[in-house]
């Protein structure tokens, strides 16, 4: 039996509609062009899709400042000592193979009108079809006596590459029996387990290398990613190291002094000796300059990632406001995966399949002991819906944990060869 | 396909999955194997044609190296890697390459070692007869640990186990559809066929991977990503992915 490719179209208005009306340019026009803003976990990938399945139809332009992507995940791991700094460095020679034409700047302005992106170099380049998976930037004023200018006192690392290698410089730097505060983030945020794995590889650092210290974490919510499996850990691994202060606790009243080294949690100062502040985020600010952002984030439509603002720009991963789906590396690739497709399909005439998304985000707690949560999700009207989903289970035997933490090796190995190649 | 020679295919499935890497340098062989493997079997036979390698291998309880190195659980060890033995730097290269024992490298192998590892200390002039080669596979496997028993990472789908309509398995599926579902897979399964804490899944067979496939979406098989994956794919879908990976080309 062959497929009825028709049964598929039918199922999303959207996509439906990009196919009846394909902008196939004419030869002489040149080729279709498509401009990708920002290398990380969904650009890379869209990039490398579109240029790989158009066969060199598609002219495919990434634009990354970078020239060395660190990945943030896994960059606990290296807080950790599981991961050295090189093993979660990528760089962009083998996307060029693929056909991507890879541009070392950053982008500073969209004209929508004009379909343009101009480049802080000065080049400017047209596009027919624009993605912007440009990540996350902190809300100002978020986390109060916190700017970008006291990263270097309190680093965020939640950019991955020298805020991280900062950290872990502090935290080897810790004197004996100090303190480690982290000041949390509110929802939403990228990766929410995120912070949660972070303190159980300082605790697990920290028990290995100093194990009087002590760990605040101030968290302005009253739950998280994954809780009753990290406290569990947290009580099996490191029992009375990690002070997790919730909301009802008055972890949202915080305050921090980069200058004293103080902490102010619900009126009551604590000096510190490392402080990893962890701000409100909000879209790359290229979003907002491109005008495709609403609040905080970039809404788009769930069936081919395309922005409610303009249905000729894409916004990809932690920027987009999608719906269900966590703001994940997993999440970024899948969707950049879907909008490829999509746009492929709208520059070339290609045929183009039903959106479907996934997730799971997988964390080390201790030494072979992972776990993980996932989603599966599709395109309504509306947003990215769930559509069934799983979690670790407390209590599992050590052969599970183990084996989860080793399927993250291979996650990690398989997502970073689908963005780069 | 009779239910015995599903069984050994779905074998041979389990080995092309160790096979990745090796590839390129047995790919010239790679249809040949597999008609060979469906008759892998008389291991009384395989007895018999031992006796041509007894001289310088040995096998069985308290096997040592001898001219060769011993022989016990070959299936599934990586070339070159018995301790204490001396390899060829020939085979050592192959090994370093990712060469493993398994069926279809061991075919190769018996069949012209020189044709795998040019430099091999292995003074043999090769099994011609295929037939012969699989005989001397059955024999030898008995000293190897039952790849069945080699956990969730080996790809074993127990092709007795399953349940499944000849409709379901008979479905031809569009591999440009399964390329864009593949996608899903390719986040963490890699697509350059290594096989890294997940799995490797390119170039299965596609009943194979059909029957896998089915058994995670009715939870018979366990693993929860990938019952929950599977768990929406449909009976096309399926058929679509199976029909991309089997015919999937490695770089
Ligand atoms: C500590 C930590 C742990 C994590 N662990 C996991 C995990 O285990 N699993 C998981 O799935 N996810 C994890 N994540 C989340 C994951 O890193 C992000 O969700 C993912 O990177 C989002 O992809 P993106 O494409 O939206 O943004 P990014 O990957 O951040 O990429 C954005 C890129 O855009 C570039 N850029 C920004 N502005 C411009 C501009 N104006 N011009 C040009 N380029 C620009 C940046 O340099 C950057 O390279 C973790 C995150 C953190 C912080």
């Amino acid at each position: 039996m062959k497929l009825d490719r028709r049964a598929f179209m039918g199922t999303s208005a959207a996509v439906a509609a990009a196919l009846a009306a394909p902008m196939v340019r004419a030869a002489g026009h040149g080729k279709p062009r498509v401009v990708v803003v920002g290398g990380g976990a969904g650009g890379a990938t869209a990039a490398r899709y579109i240029a790989k399945d158009s066969k060199g139809a598609v002219d495919v332009t990434l634009i990354e400042p970078t020239r060395t992507y660190y990945t943030c995940f896994f960059s606990n791991l290296y807080l950790g000592g599981f991961k050295e700094i090189e093993d979660i460095g990528h760089s962009y020679g083998t996307l060029a193979a693929s056909g991507v034409n890879v541009v070392h700047d950053w982008a500073v302005g969209v004209d929508r009108g004009a379909k343009t992106v101009s480049l802080a170099g000065g080049a400017t380049l047209g596009y027919d079809k624009l993605i912007l998976s440009p990540g996350i930037d902190f809300v100002d004023g978020a986390v109060q006596g916190w700017d970008l200018s006291a990263q270097n006192a309190m680093p965020h690392a939640y950019k991955a590459g020298s805020q991280t290698e900062l950290l872990k410089a502090q935290l080897m730097a810790m004197p004996e029996g100090g303190t480690f505060a982290m000041v949390a983030p509110p929802n939403p945020y990228r990766c929410p387990p995120g912070p949660y794995e972070r303190i159980s590889m300082i605790a697990h650092f920290l028990k290995a290398n100093n194990p009087t210290a002590k760990i605040i974490v101030a968290d302005p919510k009253p739950k998280f990613s994954k809780m009753a499996l990290f406290q569990e850990g947290w009580a099996d691994h490191y029992d009375g190291m990690i002070d997790w202060i919730g909301e009802e606790f008055g972890g949202g009243d915080v305050s921090v002094d980069p200058g004293a080294m103080t902490v102010t949690i619900s009126g009551e100062e604590t000096k510190v000796d490392v402080c990893n502040v962890i701000p409100a985020m909000k879209a790359g600010r290229i979003a907002d300059i491109a005008g495709v952002t609403d609040g905080k984030w970039a809404p788009v439509n769930a069936a081919d990632m395309s922005t409610k603002a303009d249905p000729d720009v894409y916004v990809l991963g932690d920027a987009s406001q999608q719906g269900d789906m966590p703001k994940s590396g997993f999440s970024a690739n899948s969707q950049a995966k879907v909008c490829a497709n999509a746009v492929r399909g709208a520059l070339t005439g290609s045929k183009v399949f039903p959106a479907r998304f996934s997730n799971t985000c997988w964390s080390l707690i201790d030494t072979n002991d992972g776990v993980k949560v996932g989603a599966t999700y599709e395109a309504t009207p509306e947003k990215i819906a769930k559509v069934d989903g799983f979690i670790s289970k407390t209590g599992e035997s050590s052969d599970v944990r183990k084996a989860t933490y080793e399927e993250s090796e291979g996650w990690y190995a398989g997502i970073t060869e689908d963005m780069f190649g | 396909m009779s239910k015995l020679s599903l069984h050994t295919f779905s074998r041979l499935a389990v080995d092309l999955m160790r096979w990745r890497l090796v590839v390129a340098l047995t790919g010239a062989f790679a249809a040949s194997t597999i008609a060979h493997a469906e008759n892998l079997g008389d291991a009384e036979n395989g007895k018999r044609l031992y006796q041509e390698c007894r001289s310088c291998h040995a096998i069985g309880r308290n096997a040592k190296n001898k001219v060769g190195p011993h022989l016990n659980n070959l299936f599934g060890r990586k070339a070159a890697s018995v301790e204490g033995f001396r390899y060829s730097k020939s085979l050592e290269r192959q090994a370093a390459g990712g060469l493993e024992w398994h069926i279809d490298t061991l075919h190769a192998f018996i069949e012209n070692p020189t044709q795998v590892a040019s430099g091999t200390r292995m003074r043999y002039r090769g099994m011609k007869d295929p037939q012969d080669r699989a005989d001397l596979m059955a024999y030898l496997r008995q000293f190897s640990d039952s790849p069945a028993n080699i956990s969730e990472a080996d790809p074993t789908a127990d092709a007795e186990d399953h349940d499944l309509s000849p409709e379901i398995l008979a479905l031809t599926g569009d591999p440009e559809y399964g390329e864009y579902l593949s996608g899903e897979c390719t986040t963490c399964h890699q697509a350059g066929g290594e096989d890294r804490g997940i799995p490797s899944i390119v170039q299965w067979p596609e009943d194979v991977f059909v029957i896998a496939m089915h058994a995670y979406k009715n939870k018979t098989r366990a693993h929860p990503v990938m019952q929950m994956v599977a768990g929406r794919l449909s009976d096309e879908e399926i058929a679509a992915l199976a029909a991309y990976f089997a015919g999937q080309e490695l770089e």
